[in-house]
C-alpha cells in the first residue's frame, strides 16, 4: 500500500488532469473577483459622476465588496462539492459490485480502490491519446484485455480487470465528469449572480465598507473555530473507527486483558495494559533523568545566576528542545543504546562484567533520552513559576537571617510548588504522547517486566507499528491503532486539563 | 507562629563562648549546605549541557563522513562496437544498449588500470568489478546518453565504490570486522590499498548526498537528500500558505474582536489543548480524513502539509496573539480617534506593527515541522524509495515523497550499517535548516523588535 509504484504516480497524474476541471474553475472565479474589482469601483465611482467625496465609503471598499460576493460563495461551494461528490459517487458505484467480490478476503474499500484504480487509468489512456474517450466509454471486459491496455500506457495494476470492477470504474468515470461539470456550471452562474448583485447594489449611498467588515469577520471567525474543528475531527475519526474495533474485539480483553499478541489470521490478544506499563515506566524513567536537572538549573539560573551566566546558558538549554525528536531516537539507538550495552551487557568483553542487556534498544535507553528531551521543558517552566513568586516573600526571609538555600527550600519552592507540579504533569504528558524515541530506542515486544534493561514497546509505537505496512480497515489489528489513538488523546488531554488547571490557578494566587 | 507557646522564652540561649568573627558549627553547618545546594545547581546545568555537547558532536562525529564518499577514477574506453553499432549517434539507438553493455567496458577500464600499476592479482575480473557500486554501470549510461559524442573516445570517469570500499576508506570496515562479509574479501581489500596508494581510489566531497535521490537497501552509497528535502519544501509550502493565513486571522479575531463569552472559551481552551496534543495524534487523523475519507494520495506531500498545518497552527496561534497584545492600546485609540473604524485600525495600524513578531513566531512554527516525523509515518511518508524528483508543481504535491525526517528514520531502520552514516549526515543538512531558520527568526526580531 505504502509501496509507490509507477501507476499510483501516473494514476494520481490521471486524477490530477481530471482536477484541471477544478483548477480551471477556480481560476476562472478568480478573474471573475478581479473583474468584478475593477467593474463595481467603476460603477460606483461613476454612479456619484466621479466624485469619490460623495461616496459613502472608499471606493475600493465597493471592489472588495464585489470581489467577496464573487469569490466567496463560489469557492466555498466549490470546497463542499468536492467534499462531497466523493462519497455520492462511491455510495453509487459500490452497489453495481457484487457481494461475493467483496467475500473474498478482502474489503470494500480494497475493490473501490481498485476501480478508482481502472478509472484513473483510463483517464490516463484518454489523456495520452491511447484511445478515444468513447473507446473508453464502451469498454468490455471479456472482449478487451483491460490490463495489458492500461499496462501500455504506463498504469500497472495489481491484478487482471473483472468485469463488475470495470462497469463500476466507467461509472465512476461518468459521474465524476458528469458531477465536475455541473459544478463549473452551478459555481460559475454562482460568481456570475454574485458580481450582478455587486453591481446592482454598488450605488453611492451603498455602505460598502461596513458590508465588507462584516464579511471579514465572519471569515475571522470561521478561521478561530477552525481549531474547535480540528478538535472535532481528532475525536470523531478516532472515536468512529474505535466503535468498529469494539465491535469487532471485546472491550474487557483491550481495556483487561493481560496480553499484547496482534495475529493478522485473527483471534489476537489486544490488550493495552502491557504498553501501557512500558509507556508509563519509560515516562517515570525520563522524569527521574529530567526533573532533577531541570528544577536544580532551574533554581539555579532563576536564584543564583547571574545575568551573564543566564543569558548563556539558558538559550544553551533550550537549543535541547529545539531538536527533532527523530534526532534523539537516532542518538538512543545508535549511541545511548549501544553504550549501555557495552556497560551492562557483553558478559566480559563489557565494562562491568555482566551480561543484563543484549539489545540496544531498552527501557532505559528510550528513558534516559527522553529525559535529556525534557530538561528544556521542565527548566524553562520551572524557571518560569519560580520567578513569579514576588520578591517580597524572599525578603522576609531574608530578613529572619535564612541563607539563599533555606529561602530557596523552605519559602520560595513551596511557595511554586503547585506551579512546578503543574510542569512536571506537562512533562509526563509530553513523554506518554512521545513517537520517535520509543518507536527507535524502546523495542517492540509488549510485557510486564520491572528489568528497566529489557526490551518493552509503549502506545505511541503500536500505533505506528499497527497503522504502517499493509493495512486492513476491516480488521482488529489496525483498527486497534485508532482505540490507542482514542486512549492516548484522553490521558494526555487530561494531564493537560490538569496541569494547565494547577498552573493557572497558582499563577492568580500573586496577581 | 506567634500562638506557639513561650515557655522557654525566660531560658536565654547560653552566651557565645569565644570570637564573633569565628563561625559556629551550626553556621558552618549551614553555609556548607549553602555551598552544596549552590553546587547541585551548577551540576544540573553542567549536566545538561554536557548532554547537549555529547549530542552534537555524536552528530558531527558520525555524520559528516556522509559528505565525503569513495570514487574510483579510471579512463573507460566507450567503444564505438558496443555503444553504437550503428555508428549514426542515434539517441533512441542508444538507449537500447541497458546497463549490461557497459558492464564489460568497466571490467576492461578496471583491469587496465590494475595491469597500469602492476599490482598482482588472481581476483577475477567479475571480482574487482565488484569493487564499483551497482549503480556505476548507470552512471556510465546516464553519462553516455548526456554526451552521446564522446562514443569512441577514452574518458577519465569518476565510478562510485561500493559501501565496503568506501567504509574501509573511512575505517568503518576493517579486515577483521569482514571475516563473514560476503560482500568483499581480503584480496579485494589488497587491490583496494594498492589503488589508494596510487592515487586513484580516494574519498572526495559528494555533492550527490545533498542533491541526490534515496537508493534501494543494496546501494547506501548512492543514497541522497534531494528528492525528500524536495518533499520537505513542498509540505513547508501548504504548511505556510495555509497556517499562516488561518492563524493570523484567528488571532485576529481572538485578540481584537472575540466577545467575552463561552464560545470564545471554549476556543482559547482548544487551542492551548491542541498545542499540547500529541503529534502521532496529528498522524491519526489526518490518515483517517484526509486519506480514509477524502481519498488524497497516500505519501504525497500535500497531506503531510495539511497535518503539519493543524499540528503548528496553535503555535502560530499563541506567539501571534503574543505579539498582537504587545502592541500598546494607544496606537488603537489613535487611529479610532482620527475616525478609523475597528476593522481599519486592526489591520493598518496594529497588523503591520506586529508582523515582525508574527513572522518570528510562524519561522519557529515552520522550524518545528520541518523536524516533525511521529504523523509522516502514519500517513506513509516512509516505506518506500524517494527515486524521482517531481517535474510540476502539482506533481510535487501530490505524487507520493518522503520528507527530510522521514528519510532519516528509513535510513535508521535499514540493517546495512553504512546507512546509519548517511541518518546522521542527513541530520547535519536537517539541523542546518533549522539553524538558519531559528537564526534568522532571532534575527527579525533583533532588528524590528519594539518596545513601547
Amino acid at each position: 500500500m505504502i509501496c509507490a509504484t509507477r501507476s499510483q504516480i501516473g494514476g494520481y497524474v490521471g486524477s490530477l488532469l481530471n482536477a484541471g476541471s477544478v483548477g480551471f474553475v477556480v481560476i476562472a472565479v478568480l478573474v471573475l473577483t478581479a473583474a468584478g474589482f475593477v467593474l463595481v469601483r467603476g460603477r460606483a465611482v461613476a454612479s456619484v459622476s466621479g466624485d469619490a467625496r460623495r461616496l459613502h465609503s472608499l471606493p475600493n471598499y465597493y471592489g472588495y465588496f464585489a470581489g467577496m460576493m464573487v469569490a466567496v460563495p463560489a469557492l466555498l461551494l466549490t470546497a463542499l462539492w468536492m467534499l462531497i461528490q466523493p462519497m455520492v459517487i462511491q455510495n453509487t458505484v459500490i452497489d453495481l459490485i457484487p457481494a461475493d467480490m467483496v467475500a473474498e478476503g478482502s474489503s470494500v474499500n480494497l475493490v473501490m480502490s481498485d476501480v478508482r484504480r481502472v478509472a484513473d487509468g483510463l483517464d490516463v489512456a484518454v489523456a495520452q491519446g491511447a484511445m478515444t474517450a468513447d473507446a473508453a466509454a464502451a469498454l468490455e471486459a471479456d472482449q478487451t484485455d483491460v490490463r495489458a491496455l492500461l499496462a501500455d500506457v504506463g498504469v500497472a495494476l495489481g491484478s487482471d480487470v473483472a468485469a463488475p470492477v470495470l462497469e463500476a470504474a466507467q461509472k465512476y468515470r461518468v459521474m465524476t465528469a458528469r458531477g465536475t461539470g455541473t459544478m463549473a456550471f452551478v459555481v460559475l452562474a454562482l460568481a456570475i449572480l454574485g458580481l450582478i448583485a455587486a453591481m446592482w447594489m454598488s450605488t453611492g449611498n451603498f455602505r460598502a465598507r461596513n458590508m465588507v467588515e462584516r464579511g471579514v469577520l465572519v471569515l475571522l471567525m470561521l478561521a478561530a473555530s477552525l481549531a474547535i474543528l480540528t478538535t472535532v475531527g481528532i475525536v470523531l475519526s478516532m472515536l468512529f473507527e474505535s466503535m468498529n474495533f469494539f465491535r469487532m474485539h471485546p472491550w474487557t480483553d483491550f481495556f483487561f486483558g493481560g496480553k499484547w499478541a496482534p495475529n493478522f489470521r485473527g483471534d489476537s490478544d489486544l490488550s493495552i495494559l502491557p504498553l501501557l506499563w512500558g509507556t508509563m515506566y519509560i515516562s517515570v524513567i525520563a522524569l527521574l533523568v529530567a526533573v532533577p536537572i531541570g528544577l536544580f538549573s532551574a533554581i539555579y539560573l532563576s536564584e543564583y545566576a547571574s545575568s551573564s551566566v543566564r543569558s548563556f546558558a539558558k538559550p544553551l538549554l533550550e537549543i535541547l528542545a529545539g531538536i527533532p525528536t527523530i534526532v534523539y531516537g537516532l542518538f538512543a539507538l545508535l549511541t545511548v543504546g549501544p553504550f549501555l550495552v557495552n556497560v551492562f551487557g557483553r558478559g566480559d568483553n563489557g565494562l562491568l562484567g555482566v551480561e543484563w542487556m543484549s539489545g540496544a534498544t531498552a527501557v532505559l535507553t528510550a528513558g534516559l533520552v527522553m529525559g535529556i528531551m525534557l530538561i528544556p521543558f521542565v527548566s524553562s517552566l520551572s524557571d518560569d513559576i519560580i520567578n513569579a513568586v514576588p520578591q517580597s516573600l524572599r525578603d522576609g526571609s531574608f530578613g529572619l537571617g535564612a541563607t539563599h538555600s533555606e529561602t530557596v527550600r523552605q519559602v520560595v519552592l513551596p511557595a511554586a510548588l503547585p506551579g512546578i507540579v503543574g510542569a512536571i504533569l506537562l512533562a509526563a504528558s509530553r513523554a506518554i504522547g512521545e513517537t520517535m524515541i520509543v518507536v527507535l530506542g524502546a523495542g517492540a515486544i509488549a510485557r510486564f517486566s520491572a528489568n528497566p534493561l529489557e526490551a518493552m514497546t509503549t502506545i505511541t509505537t503500536r500505533i505506528v507499528s499497527q497503522l504502517t505496512g499493509d493495512t486492513n480497515f476491516a480488521s482488529p489489528e489496525t483498527l486497534v491503532a485508532f482505540a490507542l489513538g482514542l486512549t492516548l488523546f484522553v490521558l494526555t488531554l487530561g494531564l493537560n486539563v490538569l496541569a494547565l488547571y494547577i498552573v493557572r490557578k497558582y499563577r492568580e494566587q500573586y496577581e | 507562629m506567634t500562638d506557639m507557646p513561650i515557655e522557654n522564652a525566660g531560658a536565654a540561649p547560653a552566651p557565645r563562648k569565644g570570637s564573633l568573627l569565628e563561625q559556629d558549627a551550626r553556621t558552618r553547618k549551614r553555609n556548607r549546605a549553602e555551598a552544596r545546594f549552590k553546587a547541585y545547581g551548577i551540576l544540573a546545568i553542567a549536566m545538561g549541557l554536557l548532554m547537549l555537547v555529547i549530542l552534537l558532536t555524536t552528530i558531527v562525529g558520525r555524520g559528516t563522513g556522509a559528505f565525503q564518499q569513495t570514487f574510483l577514477t579510471v579512463e573507460v574506453e566507450l567503444l564505438e562496437e558496443k555503444l553504437d553499432k550503428k555508428g549514426n549517434r542515434d539517441l533512441a539507438d542508444i538507449k537500447k544498449v541497458s546497463t549490461f553493455g557497459y558492464a564489460p567496458l568497466m571490467r576492461a577500464a578496471l583491469e587496465a588500470k590494475v595491469a597500469e600499476i602492476g599490482f598482482e592479482t588472481d581476483l577475477k575480473s567479475k571480482e574487482m568489478a565488484a569493487l564499483l557500486s551497482k549503480s556505476a554501470a548507470a552512471d556510465l549510461r546516464n553519462f553516455v546518453l548526456e554526451n552521446p559524442d564522446m562514443i569512441g573516445e577514452t574518458v577519465e570517469f569518476k565510478f562510485l565504490a561500493q559501501s565496503r570500499v568506501d567504509g574501509y576508506l573511512k575505517e568503518r570496515v576493517t579486515r577483521a570486522s569482514i571475516a563473514n562479509d560476503k560482500n568483499i574479501s581480503a584480496a579485494q581489500l589488497d587491490l583496494v590499498d594498492a589503488l589508494v596508494a596510487e592515487g586513484s581510489l580516494q574519498k572526495q566531497f559528494n555533492l550527490a548526498f545533498i542533491t541526490g535521490a534515496d537508493a534501494s537497501d543494496q546501494r547506501p552509497e548512492a543514497a541522497g537528500m534531494g528528492v525528500s528535502m524536495i518533499g520537505s519544501l513542498f509540505m513547508m509550502l501548504v504548511v505556510l500558505v495555509l497556517a499562516l493565513p488561518i492563524g493570523v486571522a484567528a488571532s485576529i479575531y481572538l485578540e481584537e474582536f472575540a466577545p467575552k463569552n463561552w464560545i470564545t472559551d471554549i476556543i482559547e481552551v482548544n487551542i492551548a489543548n491542541l498545542a499540547a496534543v500529541p503529534s502521532i495524534v496529528f498522524g491519526i487523523l489526518g490518515l483517517a480524513v484526509f486519506i480514509n475519507y477524502m481519498h488524497l494520495p497516500n505519501s504525497a506531500p500535500l497531506v503531510g502539509g495539511l497535518v503539519l498545518t493543524l499540528m503548528t497552527l496553535p503555535t502560530i496561534i499563541i506567539s501571534t496573539r503574543a505579539s498582537l497584545k504587545a502592541v500598546p492600546p494607544s496606537i488603537r485609540d489613535a487611529a479610532l480617534g482620527v475616525g478609523a473604524s475597528k476593522m481599519q485600525s486592526v489591520f493598518h495600524h496594529v497588523l503591520p506593527l506586529a508582523a515582525p513578531g508574527i513572522l518570528t513566531g510562524t519561522i519557529i512554527g515552520l522550524a518545528q515541522a520541518l523536524g516533525e516525523t511521529a504523523p509522516l509515518l502514519l500517513i506513509g511518508m516512509v516505506g518506500f524509495i524517494a527515486s524521482n524528483a517531481p517535474e510540476t508543481i502539482g506533481e510535487g504535491l501530490m505524487s507520493p515523497n518522503s520528507a527530510m525526517p522521514a528519510q532519516i528514520y528509513e535510513w535508521a531502520k535499514r540493517a546495512d550499517p553504512a546507512f546509519y552514516e548517511r541518518a546522521w549526515g542527513g541530520i547535519i543538512i536537517l539541523l542546518v535548516f533549522l539553524i538558519t531558520m531559528n537564526a534568522i527568526a532571532v534575527m527579525l526580531r533583533r532588528r524590528f523588535e519594539r518596545r513601547w
